[in-house]
């Protein structure tokens, strides 16, 4: 069922804990959540209020403990590692706050990298992967490995990275978490960008009120569960 | 794209590394040597001929037997050629000159033992000279004789000055060929025998005999010795392959010992090699995780760590390898006396090679498993 007008992103009833030792710690509990096509959404909260563990759940990092998570039709909290796998290969964005780039690699081929899964040939990969750098405005520094890249722009490598596959979605994990002010502001733009112009649906944690600014819509949560956002939470978001 | 990320990860951490290498290449040296040693115990054993007997009393080597045993031993069916001789066991000037000297029948004995290869002219030479000898070629420059020398041996089991005339030099016709070796006549020893000590006249130390049919050996030995069966001197007859084992058995301990100590050195070595890759591996952990959240499998990411780890230990390996030629030559040239074959072989660089393909796999093995293990989401966190 690959749904029309179906929300992209569905989450029914989903909880998930860990064990650290014999004690087990609930992380998400009974989290119901939709999120549209081509929306930008910012999932915030204190530290430790679940929300990475959220984001890893939707892209498929991880398995829910109970309820059901469904991508585009799919029911991903079904799949095998493998199929998820692929799955994510595919239609999965990946940004991180430490940029994890490959660092034995340059950046052209470190955004190459994706579409070896794809069977794309070797001059097709090259295509696809030029036209993310100059997504990015990184073009001319295709060559440079990311120990000779700023931060920002290695956050920008990693974003041609995650789009190369041209994925229906993306997640950040504090995309700005480890930028200054300037370079956050220019990836905040670039995300933007992917969301109004390329349609993608954006789902990024983060602590930071601005960032969140540049999100259509921000989900709150606290102790595992959505709850609305603290007073100061939305005055600075606003 | 994989191997060039499995290249440039194996020398991100260049002296780790190049250190990890130079131990793998020590220790494949030092298995390459411990295996040449091995090799060259059983050189002589290599170089036996499958279509060779070699018939002695059946008390001991020290026993001789009557050469009359000859003519019977040329009548037996499947038996082409006999020849004979004494291990002669003389010194050149001083004991420290030891080297393996036989007093041969030396026609037949040549006809055997095609792969002493002389000149015609040097060949005829000797067979002519009663007082001739020939000399291994190694054996010649270690002492620089040149044909026509005049060469005495004392000798220690027949006593007195036995003066020899250099009439040949013979080279091996392959590389496993004893070229340390010195022959002459045994008519030459026998006529000053029956002059000194007739007692001892007439007597062989062994029969060397050349059957048509390998697959005969057994059975021609059985005959022989049945034929002397009762007798005063009865034989003991075994392939030359078996009668040079019988040495080598002698100093089976020591060559285990050997074995073990080559084996251990590549247990230590494959030890440091798999501290290298496991270190290695626990630093990227967070990178395979990245490797993994863009869909790479674990087959591939443990591709990477197999590729990098049998980087290290093949450059380390070959490195060991082009190492243990020297390194032999100069043993060599140290145990010469007791080691006339000390040649680095194929089948020891092939044991090399596969050791080194050992080391890196086993050192990879525990690595890619925990890269395999650890979930992504985990392998994430540790990125930062």
């Amino acid at each position: 069922m690959k749904g029309g007008d179906m929300s992209l992103v569905e989450i029914r009833n989903v909880s998930k804990s860990y064990t650290k030792g014999d004690q087990s710690i609930s992380v998400l509990e009974n989290i119901d959540l939709s999120i549209e096509r081509k929306e930008f959404i910012a999932l915030m909260g204190p530290s430790g209020s679940g929300k990475s563990t959220l984001l890893n759940l939707i892209a498929g990092l991880d398995s829910v403990d109970s309820g059901v998570i469904s991508v585009d039709g799919l029911d991903i909290s079904s799949l095998s590692q493998a199929d998820l796998a692929r799955w994510r290969a595919l239609h999965v964005g990946f940004i991180f706050q430490f940029y994890n780039l490959i660092p034995v690699l340059t950046a052209f081929e470190n955004v190459e990298l994706p579409l070896l899964l794809t069977g794309l040939r070797k001059k097709q990969r090259r295509e696809h992967a030029l036209t993310a750098l100059q997504l990015v405005s990184l073009e001319d520094r295709m060559d440079h490995y990311p120990r000779q890249l700023s931060g920002g722009q290695q956050q920008r490598v990693a974003i041609a990275r995650a789009v190369v596959t041209d994925p229906t979605l993306l997640v950040a994990d504090e995309p700005t978490g480890d930028l200054d002010r300037v370079s956050a502001e220019e990836v905040l733009q670039l995300m933007e960008r992917l969301s109004v112009h390329l349609g993608k649906t954006v789902i990024m944690v983060t602590h930071d009120p601005r960032a969140a600014r540049k999100a259509h819509r921000m989900q709150f949560l606290d102790k595992g569960v959505l709850a609305d956002a603290p007073e100061d939470t939305l005055t600075e978001c606003l | 794209m994989l191997l060039k990320i499995l290249l440039r990860n194996a020398f991100r951490h260049k002296l780790r590394t190049v250190l990890t290498i130079c131990g793998i290449a020590v220790a494949i040296m030092a298995f390459g040597l411990l295996r040449t040693v091995v090799s060259a115990w059983y050189a002589g054993v290599e170089a036996s001929s499958a279509n060779r007997l070699i018939t002695r009393n059946a008390t001991s080597l020290v026993f001789p037997l009557p050469l009359a045993y000859k003519d019977k031993i040329r009548s037996i069916e499947g038996v082409t050629l006999v020849s004979y001789g004494n291990w002669f066991g003389g010194v050149y000037i001083t004991e420290r000159n030891f080297f393996a000297n036989f007093a041969i029948e030396p026609r037949v004995y040549l006809e055997q033992y095609p792969e002493y290869v002389l000149s015609g002219q040097e060949k005829e030479a000797f067979l002519r000279d009663r007082r001739g000898c020939i000399a291994g070629a190694n054996l010649a420059r270690r002492f620089n004789w040149k044909v026509g020398d005049n060469i005495t041996l004392k000798g220690t089991i027949f006593p007195g000055d036995w003066e020899l005339v250099l009439r040949g030099i013979y080279r091996g016709r392959e590389d496993n060929i004893d070229e340390n070796q010195f022959f002459f006549h045994w008519d030459y020893l026998n006529e000053s025998l029956r002059k000194t000590q007739p007692g001892r006249a007439d007597q062989v130390g062994f029969y060397v005999i050349t059957i048509a049919h390998a697959q005969e050996a057994a059975m021609i030995s059985d005959r022989i010795d049945a034929l002397f069966r009762n007798s005063f001197a009865e034989t003991h007859t075994e392939t030359e392959k078996a009668f040079q084992l019988g040495f080598v058995s002698l100093s089976e301990a020591i060559l285990t010992a050997i074995r073990l100590i080559s084996l251990v050195v590549i247990a230590i070595i494959m030890a440091v090699a798999a501290n290298t890759m496991g270190m290695s591996v626990r630093e990227r952990l967070g990178e395979y995780a990245v490797l993994k959240t863009l869909g790479f499998g674990n087959l591939y990411v443990s591709l990477i760590i197999l590729g990098e780890s049998l980087v290290i230990a093949l450059l380390g390996g070959l490195m060991g390898m082009a190492g243990t030629f020297p390194a032999s030559q100069m043993v060599g040239r140290a145990v010469g006396d007791y080691f006339p074959v000390f040649m680095v072989t194929r089948q020891t660089l092939c044991l090399a090679f596969s050791a080194a393909l050992l080391v890196g796999v086993v050192a990879s093995l525990f690595p890619m498993w925990r890269a395999s293990t650890v979930p992504v989401a985990e392998g994430l966190r540790r990125v930062g």
